[in-house]
């Protein structure tokens, strides 16, 4: 007999939803798993740096409710990795509390495996020392200085902690910061079958029916066997047809054919999408090398504290100068600022100028201004909240005021639409480490810890 | 001469990762797209040159499978650094748009 393994992906990330009706019907189809990516780095440093969930706890519940109602009773495991947002273990306990009141609110009981992936800095500036980090990519090299200031390090794990998690008999397993094909690939390794087609299965499974048309936040079912996998929407509504499920792998990838993935590099250069019926396909041809095992480490800073305004301006005589408008405003505020304490070095002060070059900054390439309004955000990020309140409050004030040549609009240059006009955004984020490590083995930096929950 | 934004099914960007966005051009059929293929218009200097950013740095790829190319960039801000834009990297893709194709 063929082994296959078949998984439903209920939806793209814990907490976006998908309909309860597509959930019966992939159960109808007997999965042996059922599962869900918990987050993403798309969203920002922020949820890697406060360590706060991405999606709201009502959500992730109602979500998580009908999975486990859906795979415990029937003893199917429920796998979710990147719990809760960035992986985080602040997250991950989150998301480990609502499985436990989901438990008692319906009577469930069933062994939870919680795998961690968040790094101590010490263990990190060990690994930078013995030269087992390198950078990916476009990034920066690593120093000491970055990890010492970072406020959170996760390690993206691969397959290997699910497998092991599975193998000691969990029945749900959230895992912190995984590598978002991981737990699927990890799930159809456990029961046998080879890496590639494991492995692309994940990369299908990981954003629920992003590869269907229409697309859309809803459950996904793969059935995967040793040289090839099958995908289809369980929605009627939906169809996965060659195109649909080759243009998926375009999303968010550098490469839509080489995916590096722990151990591993996943090539999809060959592969063929073969229609099974009009909402179902087959895809085969994908190749696995394994490679020396690399974890991804990702880490968080914080920059300071960002308060912002919002204005705009409708005078064509300023929008004809704005540039030096702003500098003008810029320089007037250091004045007005450094007198009170806060000089420049101090704090960023960042005008995003929509209807000029909001969206594209410096890299606009186009000059030449056709709006008849523009649109400012004004940005203070500073170290305290207190620095960026004060100045961002002295640039609400300077803006409206600062004079220019032909200036009519004598009682205010711009337009705020509300009051209080000034808002603390809060403690501000960045990725500082987005590098890779050598570790000892697939397992060392992620702990596993087991519990009964009923 | 017909531009991209004539041309294309498709022409957007998103993060990949927080250091890079990545821009997909697809097209609606195989004739169309091998056509532009064949042009040469669509390579990693066409990119360098867009968003300018040095040649070694872009990863241009062609995707048959799914009738696209792709070219993935360097951000000049890491995503949510100060000074960003476009946290998701979604609104990079309008300097394509224009890019005219001898067919």
């Amino acid at each position: 007999m063929i082994n296959e393994c078949r998984m439903l992906s209920v939806s793209s990330i814990l907490g976006y939803g998908f309909p309860e009706a597509s959930l019966k019907r992939g159960v109808d189809l007997k999965p042996h798993f059922i599962g869900v990516d918990g987050g993403s780095t798309d969203p920002g440093a922020y949820y890697l740096g406060s360590g706060e969930c991405l999606n709201s706890l009502k959500a992730m519940k109602r979500d998580l409710r009908l999975m486990l109602l859906a795979g415990v009773p029937r003893k199917i495991p429920v796998v979710i990795g990147s719990t809760g947002g960035a992986g985080t273990e602040s997250q991950l306990q989150v998301v480990a509390g609502l499985a436990r009141e989901i438990a008692r609110e319906e009577g469930l009981n069933f062994r939870l495996a919680l795998i961690h992936a968040e790094q101590e800095k010490e263990d990190v500036q060990q690994w930078l020392k013995q030269g087992r980090i390198s950078a990916l990519r476009n990034v920066p090299e690593l120093t000491e200085a970055t990890v010492s200031r970072s406020t959170r390090i996760v390690g993206m794990m691969g397959a290997e902690p699910f497998m092991k998690a599975l193998s000691q008999g969990a029945d749900v397993v959230l895992a912190a910061r995984a590598s978002d094909a991981a737990s699927w690939a990890g799930c159809a390794m456990s029961r046998g079958i080879a890496p590639a087609p494991s492995w692309y299965s994940g990369k299908m499974l990981e954003c629920g029916t992003a590869s269907a048309t229409p697309k859309g936040h809803d459950c996904l079912m793969a059935t995967v066997r040793d040289d090839h996998l099958d995908v289809e929407p369980t929605n009627p509504e939906r169809r996965c047809t060659p195109l649909s499920v080759a243009t998926h792998s375009l999303h968010e990838n550098a490469s839509p054919t080489l995916h590096e993935e722990p151990g591993g590099l996943l090539d999809a250069t060959h592969c063929q999408f073969t229609p099974l019926t009009d909402r179902a396909v087959r895809i085969s041809g994908m190749t696995w090398k394994t490679r020396d095992y690399d974890i991804k480490l990702e880490g968080a800073e914080c920059i300071g504290f960002r308060a912002i305004t919002i204005c705009g301006t409708r005078d064509p005589i300023l929008i004809s100068q704005i540039d030096s408008y702003l500098q003008t405003v810029r320089e007037d505020v250091a004045m007005r600022a450094t007198g009170f304490g806060v000089s420049p070095e101090k704090y960023q002060l960042v005008f995003h100028v929509y209807g000029k070059d909001g969206v594209m900054g410096a890299a606009e390439p186009v000059k030449q201004i056709s709006s008849h309004e523009l649109g400012i955000v004004v940005e203070v990020l500073s170290e305290t909240e207190e620095d960026a309140r004060a100045v961002l409050s002295i640039a609400r004030v300077v803006i409206p005021k600062v004079d220019f040549v032909g200036r009519l609009c004598k009682s205010g240059n711009m337009a705020f639409p509300f009051s209080p006009s000034d808002i603390s955004v809060g403690l501000t984020f960045k990725f500082s480490v987005f590098h890779v490590v050598k570790p000892d083995s697939p397992y060392s930096m992620f702990p596993i810890t087991y519990e009964q929950v009923s | 001469m017909p531009k991209i934004s004539e041309l294309a099914k498709v022409c957007k960007s998103k993060n990949a990762g927080p250091f890079e966005v990545t821009i997909d051009v697809m097209f609606e059929t195989k004739e169309i797209f091998d056509k532009v293929e064949q042009t040469g218009v669509l390579c990693a200097a066409l990119f360098s040159k867009l968003y300018n950013v040095p040649e070694k740095a872009v990863l241009f790829t062609i995707y048959p499978a799914a009738l696209a190319f792709k070219g993935t960039i360097p951000r000049c801000t890491s995503s949510g650094d100060i000074g960003d834009t476009d946290v998701y990297g979604a609104q990079q893709h309008a300097p394509l748009l224009d890019v005219e194709i001898p067919i």
